[in-house]
C-alpha cells in the first residue's frame, strides 16, 4: 500500500517536472528562436566585424556619494551573449577617470561569468571586491547594483544577476546586502543627472 | 540607623552552620536586631542555636509586653498577648497561636530555665495576635512595630559618559523631595526611617559618595565636574516608586554646553505610561571579531563604535523603559548575520535594532541613515511570506491553533509595515539631534534584517570616512545623542502600538 503510494507520488512529480521543463524552458526557446536575442537587444551595433561596438550603460558613484549615475560607454561587440556580458562587466570594473568614482573596489577582477537558460547571470568576482571595500552599506548597494544594473539595462535578456566571490556563493560583500539570491534590475539608487 | 547587609547576615548564618557541632552547640551572638516603634529604637539580641537564629522569650516579653508562664507539668510554655495565647512545646516545631497551628523553622531551644524561639516566631506567632503591625525584615535585621513609615530603598548607580544616573527603587511608594544643598544633593522622604541599601561605588568627579543622612534622607556627594541634575519618577513594582536622578557633568565645549536647566524645565526623560507592550529589545552591534567593518582615516573601526553605542543604549533602555535588552554580541567577537537575527527570534524580541557606521568612497559624505528591509529583491517568495496562509493545527487535549506558515529565512516579510513605522519614527527622532544624510530613510535587501521575526531596522549612525564624523562617532556627546534619539523613538513606537495594535506575528510565535 505505502509502496504504491510512493510510486504514484514519484510518477506525479516526474510528470510535473517534465511538463514544467516543456512549458518554461523549451516552449519559450522555440518561440524566441535559438540562440536568445540577448546579444543584439538593447544595444546598437556600430560597425561590422572586429570594430563593431555596442553602447553599454555603466554606473558610477555620484559626486555627492549618494547615488549611482548612468554613463553611456562604447564596449566591444562580442558573441555569444555570455561573451558580451563579460565585456560589459569588465568595462564596469575598469577604473573611470575623475570625476567619476567606481563603485567596485580597485583591483577587483572578473574571474568568470555564466548565463543560465532562464536569463540569470552569475558574475564571479575576485576577493578584492570584499577585501578592499569601504564597508559602507550604501557603497555596498552601489557595488552590487552597478554590476546588476549594467548587465540588466544593457542586455535585457539578462533578467537577474547573482554575484559570486572567488567562485563561491556568498552571504554579502561587506556585511549588509543579501547576495544569496539573484537580484533583478533596481534603479532605486540611480539618479538621472548625468555628469558630463 | 543599624543597617547590615543581607550578605553579612547570610554569612553569619552559614558560618554557624559550617563550623561543626562542637562550636554550634555553644551559643553565638550575631549583631542585634533593631526594634523600631513610635517610642524609638531598641536593640533585640539574638543567638544562634545549631544554625538557627533565635530570640530569648524573656527579651521578647520585655519588648512586646508579653506575659509568659511555664507549665511545669506538661513542660510547655504559654505566652499571652492581649488575652490571646501562644502555646509552645519543647522539641515541637508546631505552635498554637490563638487556637490555630503555625509551624516554626525549628523547635524552641532551652538553656537552663530560659527559652529561645526562632526569629520567625515574631512574624508567624506574634504578629497575628499583636493587634498592631509587627513586621520582621530579616535582611536588614529590623522589626517594625506600629504605624512606622519605613520604606525600603534600594539604590544603584550607573555611569553613562557625560552623566551618572542614580536609581532608587522605593517600596512602598513614599513622597520625596530632591534639593541641592551646596556640593551635594539631598533626597528626603516623608518617612520615619529608611531601610536603605545604597550603592557603594562612585563616579569619579561626578558622584563621590551616596550615604544616609539623618533618619529619612539620603545625601549624594557631588564631584568637581557636577553641572546640573534632573529628577523624575515612575511607578515601580508592587506599589513602589522608582526615583531617577541624573547628574550631568560639565561639558568641555562651552558652545554646546546645555544650560543648567532647573528640573522643572528638563525634557521628560521618563514616560509614566505603564510598561508592558514592549518587553524585549535585541540590539545588534554591527560587525565584530575579524570583521572590522568600516574604518575611518584616523583608524577608528566600526565594530568598536557600534559596540560602544550599543552598551550605552542597553543601559538607557533598561533604566528608562524597564525592558529586557539582549545584545547579539557583548564583546569583540564574530557573529554570523543569521545568528544575529536568530538571537532576536529565540528571545521573542519585540524590536530588533542593528547599529552600524557608514563609509563612502566620497570622504565628504556625512549623516545618519535608517534602513528597513525591501521585499522586492526577494521576489515571489517574499510576497507569499507577507500574505502567509493561515493553517489550523490540532492541539493536544483538543481544540485547534491558528498559525501562519512563514519560512524563517523570510520572517521579516510579515513585519515590513511596522518596521517602516519604526524607521520613520527613528528618523524623525534622529533629525532632532544629529545631521541626517540626504537619503535619510531607505529600504534595502539587508541580510541581517530578513530573518528577523519582529519589527527590525538597521541604523547607520554616520560616516566613518568623513574625518569630522569619525571624531563625532568616537565621542561621548555624539554617542549620547544617538542613544537618546533611539530611546525617544522606542518610547513613541511602544506607545503607538499598544496591545490592541499588535499584529499577529509570522512564524509560530
Amino acid at each position: 500500500m505505502t509502496r504504491r503510494t510512493i510510486l504514484s507520488i514519484g510518477a506525479f512529480v516526474l510528470t510535473a517536472a517534465a511538463l514544467w521543463w516543456l512549458l518554461f524552458v523549451m516552449v519559450p526557446r522555440w518561440y524566441r528562436g535559438d540562440p536568445p536575442p540577448s546579444a543584439a537587444a538593447g544595444s546598437t551595433a556600430s560597425g561590422e566585424g572586429a570594430q563593431r561596438k555596442i553602447t553599454a550603460t555603466l554606473f558610477y558613484i555620484s559626486e555627492d556619494g549618494m547615488s549611482l549615475v548612468p554613463v553611456q560607454r562604447e564596449v566591444a561587440f562580442a558573441e555569444p551573449a555570455v561573451e558580451q556580458a563579460r565585456q560589459i562587466v569588465a568595462a564596469q570594473i575598469a577604473l573611470p577617470g575623475p570625476p567619476l568614482a567606481s563603485a567596485i573596489p580597485e583591483g577587483t577582477t572578473l574571474r568568470a561569468l555564466f548565463l543560465s537558460e532562464r536569463g540569470d547571470a552569475f558574475v564571479d568576482l575576485s576577493g578584492e571586491v570584499t577585501a578592499r571595500h569601504t564597508g559602507g552599506a550604501l557603497d555596498e548597494l552601489f557595488t552590487v547594483y552597478a554590476i546588476v544594473n549594467s548587465l540588466t539595462v544593457t542586455l535585457p535578456a539578462i533578467t537577474r544577476v547573482q554575484i559570486l566571490i572567488d567562485g563561491k556563493e556568498v552571504d554579502t560583500l561587506a556585511g549588509h546586502v543579501d547576495l544569496r539570491n539573484p537580484l533583478s534590475k533596481n534603479l532605486t539608487w540611480v539618479t538621472s543627472d548625468k555628469p558630463s | 540607623m543599624s543597617i547590615r547587609s543581607p550578605i553579612a547576615a547570610a554569612l553569619t548564618l552559614s558560618l554557624a552552620a559550617l563550623s561543626g557541632p562542637t562550636v554550634a552547640q555553644a551559643p553565638q551572638t550575631p549583631a542585634p536586631y533593631t526594634v523600631i516603634s513610635g517610642e524609638g529604637r531598641r536593640p533585640l539580641a539574638s543567638r544562634v542555636f545549631t544554625g538557627q537564629e533565635m530570640f530569648a522569650v524573656e527579651d521578647l516579653a520585655r519588648v512586646f509586653n508579653l506575659s509568659v508562664k511555664e507549665d511545669t507539668i506538661a513542660g510547655g510554655l504559654t505566652i499571652t498577648v492581649r488575652g490571646q495565647s501562644i502555646l509552645l512545646s519543647p522539641n515541637q516545631e508546631i505552635a498554637s497561636v490563638a487556637g490555630r497551628l503555625i509551624s516554626l523553622p525549628a523547635p524552641p531551644a532551652r538553656e537552663g530555665r530560659a527559652w529561645f524561639v526562632p526569629v520567625d516566631f515574631v512574624s508567624r506567632a506574634l504578629a497575628p495576635v499583636a493587634g498592631t503591625r509587627i513586621e520582621l525584615r530579616k535582611p536588614s535585621r529590623l522589626i517594625l512595630v506600629g504605624d512606622i513609615r519605613m520604606p525600603r530603598v534600594a539604590g544603584r548607580i550607573e555611569p553613562l559618559g557625560a552623566l551618572a544616573r542614580l536609581t532608587f527603587d522605593v517600596a512602598p511608594s513614599t513622597r520625596y523631595a530632591v534639593a541641592q544643598e551646596g556640593n551635594r544633593l539631598v533626597l528626603r522622604f516623608e518617612a520615619d526611617a529608611l531601610d536603605a541599601s545604597l550603592p557603594t561605588t562612585a563616579v569619579p568627579d561626578l558622584i563621590t559618595a551616596v550615604r544616609p543622612e539623618g533618619a529619612a534622607a539620603i545625601a549624594i556627594e557631588l564631584g568637581a565636574q557636577f553641572a546640573s541634575f534632573r529628577a523624575s519618577d515612575l511607578p515601580g513594582d508592587r506599589g513602589g516608586v522608582r526615583i531617577i536622578i541624573e547628574v550631568v557633568a560639565k561639558t568641555t565645549d562651552p558652545a554646546t554646553a546645555p544650560p543648567a536647566t532647573p528640573p522643572a524645565e528638563a525634557p521628560p526623560l521618563l514616560d509614566i505610561v505603564p510598561p508592558g507592550t514592549l518587553r524585549t529589545i535585541v540590539l545588534d552591534p554591527g560587525h565584530g571579531g575579524g570583521d572590522e567593518g568600516a574604518r575611518g582615516p584616523s583608524g577608528t573601526s566600526e565594530k568598536s563604535v557600534t559596540l560602544a553605542v550599543t552598551s550605552r543604549l542597553k543601559a538607557a533602555l533598561e533604566g528608562r523603559l524597564g525592558v529586557r535588552v539582549i545584545l547579539t554580541r557583548d564583546g569583540d567577537s564574530a557573529v554570523g548575520l543569521d545568528e544575529r537575527a536568530a538571537v532576536a527570534n529565540n528571545n521573542k524580541a519585540d524590536l530588533f535594532i542593528s547599529l552600524h557606521a557608514n563609509a563612502s568612497v566620497r570622504p565628504s559624505v556625512q549623516g545618519a541613515e535608517v534602513f528597513y528591509l525591501s521585499l522586492e529583491e526577494y521576489g515571489d517568495e517574499a510576497q507569499r511570506a507577507a500574505n502567509a496562509p493561515h493553517a489550523t493545527l490540532p492541539v493536544f487535549g483538543g481544540g485547534a491553533r491558528d498559525i501562519e506558515v512563514v519560512p524563517w529565512s523570510m520572517a521579516q516579510a510579515g513585519h515590513i509595515e511596522r518596521s517602516g513605522t519604526f524607521a520613520r519614527t527613528l528618523e524623525a527622532a534622529l533629525r532632532a539631534r544629529v545631521t541626517m544624510s540626504p537619503r535619510a530613510i531607505m529600504q534595502a535587501p539587508f541580510r541581517v534584517l530578513v530573518g528577523a521575526n519582529m519589527p527590525a531596522i538597521l541604523l547607520e549612525m554616520g560616516f566613518m570616512t568623513n574625518p569630522a564624523q569619525e571624531q563625532q562617532l568616537g565621542s561621548d556627546a555624539y554617542q549620547n545623542e544617538i542613544v537618546q534619539s533611539i530611546v525617544d523613538a522606542v518610547i513613541q513606537f511602544r506607545d503607538r502600538r499598544g496591545p490592541a495594535a499588535e499584529a499577529p506575528a509570522g512564524g509560530t510565535r
